[in-house]
C-alpha cells in the first residue's frame, strides 16, 4: 500500500432497530471520524439502517478461503446436533 | 439453557421507585413500550442496567455448571449415540455461557469479574445444578424437565428489550432444540425397558420435578424483581405462569411414558384447562440457594479447580501471543 494512500475501513449496519449490523461494503477514510462519515454518505443514503460501525479491515482476521472445507468440516458429521436426530413419537405433543 | 428468576425479597433490595420519572427515563419508558430494543449505547437507566447484569450473568453462570452434572456421565453413556448426543449438548451449554458473558460485556461488565463473583460465591446461578446425577435416568429427566423449563423461561426472553440479549437468545434457543429431544428418548427407551430401566427411570422423574417446578423462581408475590422487569419488558410473562405452562405441557408427555408425576394432588381441572398441583416447598429452594444444597461445595470446588488448573494455559498463551508480537515487531523495524 503506498505511504499516502487512506487506510481501508469496513462499513457494517444495523438494518433496522433489534436487528444485529451487517456487513455493507469497505471505503477508504483518513481517519474513523471521516470513515463513519463517508460510510453513511455512501452506503446509508436511502435509509437503509439505523446504526453503522467502522472497524480497519487491517483489524480484521479472516478464515482462508482455500481452507474452507477443512476448516469447517468438523460440523460436518455431526447430525445429533439437529433436533430430527431424536425419535419422538408424533403423538407427544410440545416437544 | 437455564436462566431462573433467583431474587426472593428483601428489604436491602427493592425496586426502584417508579413515582419520579425524569425526561431521560421517561423517553427511555416509552421507547420499551414502542418495543423498540435497547441498545449498547443507548442511554438506559442504572436499574435497568444492573438487572441485566445480573439476569443475564447469572444465566450465563447457569450454563457453565450446568455442563458439570451431565458431565458426569459422558465417559459412562450407554451408547456411543449417547455419548456423541451428551457430549454436544454439554459442548452448546460451555458456548451458551460465552454467548451471555458477552451480552453482559455489552452493558459494561468484565468478564473478570463476573467469574471471580462466580467463584467467589457471591454470584448466584441455577438451583437446580445443585442436585446430583445418580442415575443414568437422570441425563434423561434433566434433558427432558430442566431443558424443558428452560425452554419455557428463554423463549420469551428472544423477545426482551436489551437487544444484545435477546439476539444470544434467539440463537441459544435455535441451537437447544435437541437438547429437550435426547433427553425425551432417553426417559422413552427406559421406560420401555426392562423392570429395572422402568423404576430407574421413574426414580429420576421424583427427584427431579419439584426441582424443575422451582426453576421458575419464587412465587409472584415473593419475587423480587418480577413488577419492574416486566415494565422494562426484560421479562415477559410471570415465574407463575411459565410455572403453569411448563405442567400443562410436561404432565401429558409423562404419561405418555407412563411415569407417575410425584404429586398426589396434580388433577386436571376441566374448567381452566389447566393441571393444578400441589404446594412447592420454597424452604428446600431457598436452602439450595443460599449454597446447602446437595452439591453446591462439589459444583463451586469444580469450577475453582477448572479456574486454577487453567491458569498456566491463559499465562503461557498470553505470553506467547506477546513474544511473536514483539519478534513481529522486531522484523519490522
Amino acid at each position: 500500500m503506498a505511504r499516502n494512500e487512506w487506510p481501508l475501513f469496513e462499513v457494517f449496519i444495523r438494518p433496522k432497530n433489534g436487528l444485529s449490523h451487517k456487513h455493507a461494503g469497505s471505503l477508504h477514510a483518513a481517519d474513523a471520524r471521516m470513515a463513519l462519515e463517508n460510510a453513511r454518505d455512501v452506503y446509508a443514503r436511502r435509509g437503509e439502517g439505523v446504526s453503522l460501525w467502522v472497524v480497519p479491515s487491517a483489524a480484521i482476521t479472516a478464515s482462508e478461503p482455500g481452507d474452507r472445507e477443512s476448516f469447517f468440516d468438523p460440523a460436518d458429521d455431526k447430525v445429533y446436533r439437529h433436533p430430527t436426530f431424536y425419535d419422538i413419537p408424533p403423538e407427544v405433543k410440545n416437544i | 439453557m437455564y436462566t431462573q428468576g433467583l431474587d426472593v425479597k428483601s428489604d436491602s433490595d427493592r425496586a426502584p421507585p417508579a413515582d419520579t420519572p425524569t425526561g431521560p427515563e421517561e423517553r427511555f419508558q416509552a421507547r420499551v413500550d414502542a418495543e423498540e430494543k435497547i441498545e449498547p449505547r443507548d442511554w438506559m437507566p442504572d436499574g435497568y442496567r444492573r438487572t441485566l447484569i445480573r439476569q443475564i450473568s447469572q444465566h450465563a453462570h447457569s450454563e457453565i455448571v450446568g455442563m458439570l452434572p451431565e458431565g458426569n456421565w459422558i465417559t459412562r453413556a450407554p451408547t456411543l449415540r449417547r455419548k456423541v448426543a451428551l457430549l454436544a449438548k454439554v459442548q452448546d451449554e460451555g458456548g451458551h455461557g460465552l454467548y451471555l458473558y458477552s451480552a453482559a460485556e455489552t452493558l459494561g461488565a468484565s468478564r473478570g469479574d463476573l467469574v471471580g463473583d462466580l467463584l467467589s460465591g457471591k454470584a448466584k446461578y441455577s438451583s437446580i445444578f445443585n442436585y446430583p446425577t445418580l442415575t443414568w435416568a437422570d441425563i434423561g429427566a434433566i434433558g427432558w424437565l430442566v431443558d424443558g423449563a428452560a425452554i419455557m423461561n428463554q423463549v420469551p426472553l428472544c423477545r426482551c428489550s436489551y437487544g444484545p440479549y435477546a439476539r444470544a437468545m434467539v440463537r441459544i434457543c435455535r441451537e437447544e432444540s435437541f437438547h429437550q429431544r435426547q433427553g425425551y428418548e432417553i426417559m422413552l427407551a427406559l421406560s420401555r425397558g426392562t423392570d429395572a430401566q422402568k423404576r430407574m427411570a421413574q426414580d429420576a422423574l421424583n427427584r427431579w420435578w419439584w426441582p424443575s417446578l422451582m426453576m421458575f423462581g419464587p412465587s409472584d408475590a415473593q419475587s423480587a424483581h418480577s413488577a419492574q422487569s416486566m415494565r422494562w419488558k426484560i421479562k415477559r410473562f410471570s415465574n407463575d405462569e411459565l410455572r403453569q405452562r411448563f405442567v400443562d405441557a410436561t404432565v401429558p408427555q409423562a404419561e405418555f411414558l407412563g411415569l407417575t408425576v410425584p404429586d398426589p394432588d396434580l388433577a386436571f381441572d376441566e374448567a381452566t384447562g389447566h393441571y393444578r398441583f400441589g404446594a412447592i416447598d420454597w424452604s428446600e429452594f431457598e436452602r439450595v440457594l443460599k449454597g446447602d444444597g446437595p452439591c453446591n461445595r462439589e459444583r463451586l470446588e469444580a469450577r475453582r479447580k477448572a479456574w486454577d488448573d487453567g491458569a498456566w494455559v491463559r499465562e503461557a498463551a498470553l505470553a506467547h501471543a506477546r513474544k511473536k508480537e514483539a519478534r513481529a515487531q522486531a522484523a519490522a523495524a
